[in-house]
């Protein structure tokens, strides 16, 4: 995208059609690091890259509990992520104290959407810089949605956002038609697959991930270093510095068939 | 309160000549007509039980203004969106009010048209907050209501008072009826009961409050709601038993009482 005489303002037209300025807030969250989102019938994984200032400081915090049910992922302006967190946090905690009963994740995502919209059409305003990937219940199951900074707001069975996220979405893409069925343990295995993918050549490690599960009958809870560690263990050559393309153990049950054949024909991951 | 309160507007704008509006309706006099003080028309009891298919619940027709069987054609129980049912009993306009409120509820909940739906737990929440809200400013809706339903196979009852005290059981009555009907309901309730069953025993306890509120009439109704949805009955008169011998010569052992 090159600057032009309708970008200026987010209440400006170009002759095309476009609203520059949200166009350019989109194209924040595609510097943010990565965050990839799963989901089965049941269960919603979000997992991210921990992405450091530098190696002195800690990472920042990207996946945030909404209620018991909904978590969210974000990827661009973290300020802002946290902004809109808060507002979702309000949301489901008055809706949960009026009703007694959990906000519906399609109903939450709604009203983030809107809010979103504002910011596209008020002149004293700008976007917000941030791309949430939101995974919650509601009647009907799990769902995944993504919010966009221009206000949309998509439904999907597995999606990615930020930096290098096409390598996760390439990953997903081959894999997502059996996530509807998918037992929990491989919605977590192939979420910290498509955050691997993500990776330039770095050796995947538990520390540098974050992943978050919740489901039917499972609150929203982050799985512990260890836990991240032991699936890592289970596809990882340890110790190994080439890009071994692990492959699946052979004793894991419930794999999807074609796993070892599929692993082989990855991209190399740059994009 | 005392007897001066209600006589001679006047007078009493003089009492209070600097109406302090600090948002309080306890502190002004004029602010009086602004909040419910007493009720007027007023319905009596509700009884309700939980059964095998989901809930049964009984009321009389008749709306009381005072000491007088005013109306007698008022219909105490509404079904609400497609899963509960309410009744209430008290100031017959406040439950009208009420009404209105939970007919915007349903019906944004319904314009989200997205497969999710207010179950008898989120009114009877709703309820709970809507009545607490007005009693801690003074100006309560008059009325204890009754919300039963029934959703996803789980059968639920509850109430709500004037002063917003809230909770669930497995059978509820409203004013006389907690103390005519459900010492009668805990001894003969239990769960599973038939849908026969469970209107015999409705039927016995409205027969008792029949005979002892002077404020009951023999025309109810008793609605049901199960899954499918809700039913109200057409009104129907109980059967009544007036020859106790005791009855017969009541001052016989008073001789000169009436």
């Amino acid at each position: 995208m090159f600057r032009n005489q309708y970008d200026t303002d987010v209440t400006t037209w170009s002759p095309t059609g476009r609203l520059f300025q949200v166009e350019y807030a989109m194209e924040a969250v595609k510097q943010g690091s990565a965050a990839i989102g799963l989901r089965s019938r049941s269960h919603v994984v979000l997992a991210c890259v921990n992405k450091a200032q530098s190696e002195l400081s800690s990472h920042q915090k990207k996946i945030f509990k909404v209620d018991d049910h909904i978590g969210v992922a974000i990827a661009g302006l973290t300020a802002d992520g946290r902004v809109l967190s808060r507002y979702m946090r309000s949301e489901a905690i008055n809706h949960s104290f009026t009703y007694e009963s959990p906000l519906p994740v399609g109903r939450l995502v709604v009203h983030l959407a809107d809010k979103a919209q504002v910011c596209t059409q008020r002149s004293w305003k700008r976007p917000y810089g941030v791309g949430l990937l939101v995974g919650g219940l509601d009647e009907s199951g799990a769902h995944l949605y993504y919010n966009c900074p221009s206000g949309n707001y998509f439904e999907y069975q597995a999606f990615a956002i930020g930096s290098r996220s096409q390598a996760a979405k390439t990953y997903l893409e081959r894999r997502f038609e059996s996530f509807a069925d998918s037992s929990r343990e491989d919605l977590i295995k192939d979420a910290i697959l498509a955050v691997r993918e993500t990776l330039q050549g770095e050796t995947l490690k538990s520390s540098l991930c974050t992943v978050s599960v919740l489901g039917v009958g499972e609150p929203f809870h982050f799985l512990d270093q260890e836990t991240i560690q032991n699936v890592i263990d289970t596809f990882e050559k340890v110790a190994d510095e080439e890009e071994g393309e692990g492959e699946a153990e052979p004793a894991a049950p419930a794999e999807e068939g074609g796993d070892g054949t599929g692993d082989q024909d990855v991209a190399p991951m740059e994009t | 309160l005392p007897v001066w309160f209600s006589i001679n507007a006047d007078y009493f704008f003089l009492q209070f000549t600097i109406p302090i509006d600090n948002g309080d309706s306890v502190k002004t006099a004029e602010a009086d007509s602004q909040r419910t003080l007493y009720p007027y028309v007023t319905g009596t009891s509700i009884v309700a039980i939980k059964y095998k298919d989901g809930v049964l619940m009984a009321s009389d027709m008749g709306g009381s203004y005072g000491s007088t069987l005013r109306y007698k054609n008022i219909e105490r129980m509404k079904a609400i969106g497609k899963h509960s049912l309410l009744g209430a009993s008290g100031e017959i306009s406040d439950f009208q009010e009420i009404l209105r409120y939970l007919d915007e509820l349903v019906l944004n909940d319904n314009m989200w048209d997205d497969g999710n739906s207010l179950g008898p737990k989120e009114v009877h929440n709703y309820l709970t907050r809507v009545m607490y809200n007005r009693r801690n400013k003074f100006n309560p809706l008059w009325n204890t209501l009754v919300l039963g339903g029934v959703k996803n196979g789980e059968s639920y009852l509850g109430m709500v008072s004037m002063i917003g005290v809230s909770f669930e059981d497995n059978h509820v009555a409203t004013g006389f009826g907690n103390h005519l009907a459900r010492p009668i309901l805990r001894d003969e309730w239990h769960a599973d009961l038939s849908f026969e069953d469970g209107v015999k025993l409705l039927e016995k306890c409205m027969r008792v409050l029949l005979y002892r509120d002077r404020s009951a009439i023999n025309k109810l109704q008793i609605a049901k709601i199960t899954e499918e949805g809700v039913t109200v009955s057409q009104p129907y008169s109980l059967k009544t038993f007036w020859e106790f011998k005791a009855f017969n010569n009541p001052t016989a052992g008073a001789e000169g009482s009436w």
